[in-house]
């Protein structure tokens, strides 16, 4: 399984480089284009990211999960990665925040660090996509797509606790 | 939505510090908080940068329509109630095949069309058709197959094996859009019963 994990973002370079030159594109410069995008997307997300680190910081640091948590009694699960699971569907930068924190706090090779990797991997912001998709053709009756959407993330989020005690 | 939950975070976590005591550790957070989103972005930044060239190579040769292609026979499967020739399909497969590559930027506008091609074929306006609700469905379990943000982060706090989750998460996400396809696949056999 080691080698497969390993493999996989050499072989995925490979492909797109080879079937690049094979239909005869300028590789180069297509790589340099994109890369542009990408740091134009990165630089407009900075204020999310921003607002997110600031809300979730502060909510995390009051540890008020620690007193809630202390009121269900001995539950031996991270704290975090329940705040992140409940975010995940509305806000994926809100749950990359609490992924953030997560990596500072226990490393991203801990229990929790791989935990909360597979989940943010896992979903998409099922809200979030929803809301934009029946918003754009003004769709008002939809019916169980978001209860479906949502039951879809928590089967995602059980199997992310699972596979995680599985695999490593 | 967001903005409720980012005052919810905050009137929550400011409050309940004042009461216990803990208001001193909320004034270093939001001194140091804005250097840590600092930090965040300079963290993902190369590695975003690094693969969004690369999928663009992958977006220009046609390799995402090829991909594309291949994932048109499962889709017709999913949505027996479209047209055969209809361009819904075509987006719908354009769509699931970018948010595959990790293609977000690419994904969503030919989502967007194909929620535009569907509502063309819907005959009560206002309702969502089976078709949308399985799209929705499968698109929001959202299938990737290189999670950029996530090993970028993971790179940047020297995992020793950043790429060991993408397995268990493909895995996770399969589990995940089978089973949100399951569900809705038995709300529309009961829904059809009452009919």
């Amino acid at each position: 399984m080691e080698i497969i994990s390993k493999i996989i973002l050499p072989i995925f370079v490979l492909i797109i480089i080879i079937y690049g030159v094979k239909k005869k594109i300028n590789v180069y410069d297509t790589f340099l284009e994109g890369a542009k995008e990408g740091l134009v997307t990165t630089f407009n997300i900075f204020p999310a990211i921003i607002a997110m680190i600031f809300a979730i910081n502060i909510f995390l640091d009051s540890n008020i999960l620690g007193y809630l948590v202390s009121l269900l009694g001995n539950i031996k699960i991270p704290l975090e990665i329940i705040p992140m699971a409940l975010l995940r569907p509305i806000s994926g930068t809100a749950s990359l925040a609490i992924m953030n924190d997560i990596f500072k706090s226990f490393g991203p090779d801990s229990f929790i660090g791989r935990l909360a990797s597979v989940l943010q991997g896992c979903t998409d912001t099922t809200i979030y996509v929803i809301a934009l998709y029946f918003g754009s053709i003004k769709i008002t009756k939809i019916k169980h797509a978001l209860w479906g959407g949502l039951f879809a993330d928590l089967m995602g989020i059980i199997a992310a606790i699972i596979l995680t005690k599985l695999f490593f | 939505m967001v903005s409720f939950i980012w005052v919810f975070l905050i009137g929550i976590g400011i409050i309940y510090a004042l009461i216990s005591g803990n208001i001193s550790i909320i004034n270093e957070s939001i001194l140091t908080n804005a250097t840590e989103a600092l930090d965040l972005i300079l963290n993902l930044l190369p590695t975003i940068v690094l693969w969004t060239g690369i999928l663009k190579i992958a977006e220009e040769s046609g390799l995402l329509d090829l991909f594309a292609k291949l994932l048109n026979p499962i889709l017709c499967k999913l949505f027996p109630d479209i047209p055969k020739d209809n361009k819904a399909l075509g987006y719908i497969s354009s769509n699931i095949a970018a948010n595959m590559l990790g293609l977000g930027s690419a994904a969503t506008p030919a989502g967007l069309k194909a929620m535009d091609e569907l509502q063309k074929i819907n005959p009560k306006k206002d309702t969502a058709t089976n078709s949308m609700i399985t799209f929705l469905i499968l698109n929001t379990a959202g299938v990737t197959l290189i999670p950029t943000t996530i090993l970028a982060l993971r790179v940047a706090y020297k995992s020793v094996n950043p790429g060991e989750i993408i397995i268990p998460a493909i895995i996770a996400t399969t589990i995940s859009s089978i089973s949100g396809l399951t569900l809705d696949y038995f709300i529309r056999k009961k829904k059809n019963k009452w009919k």
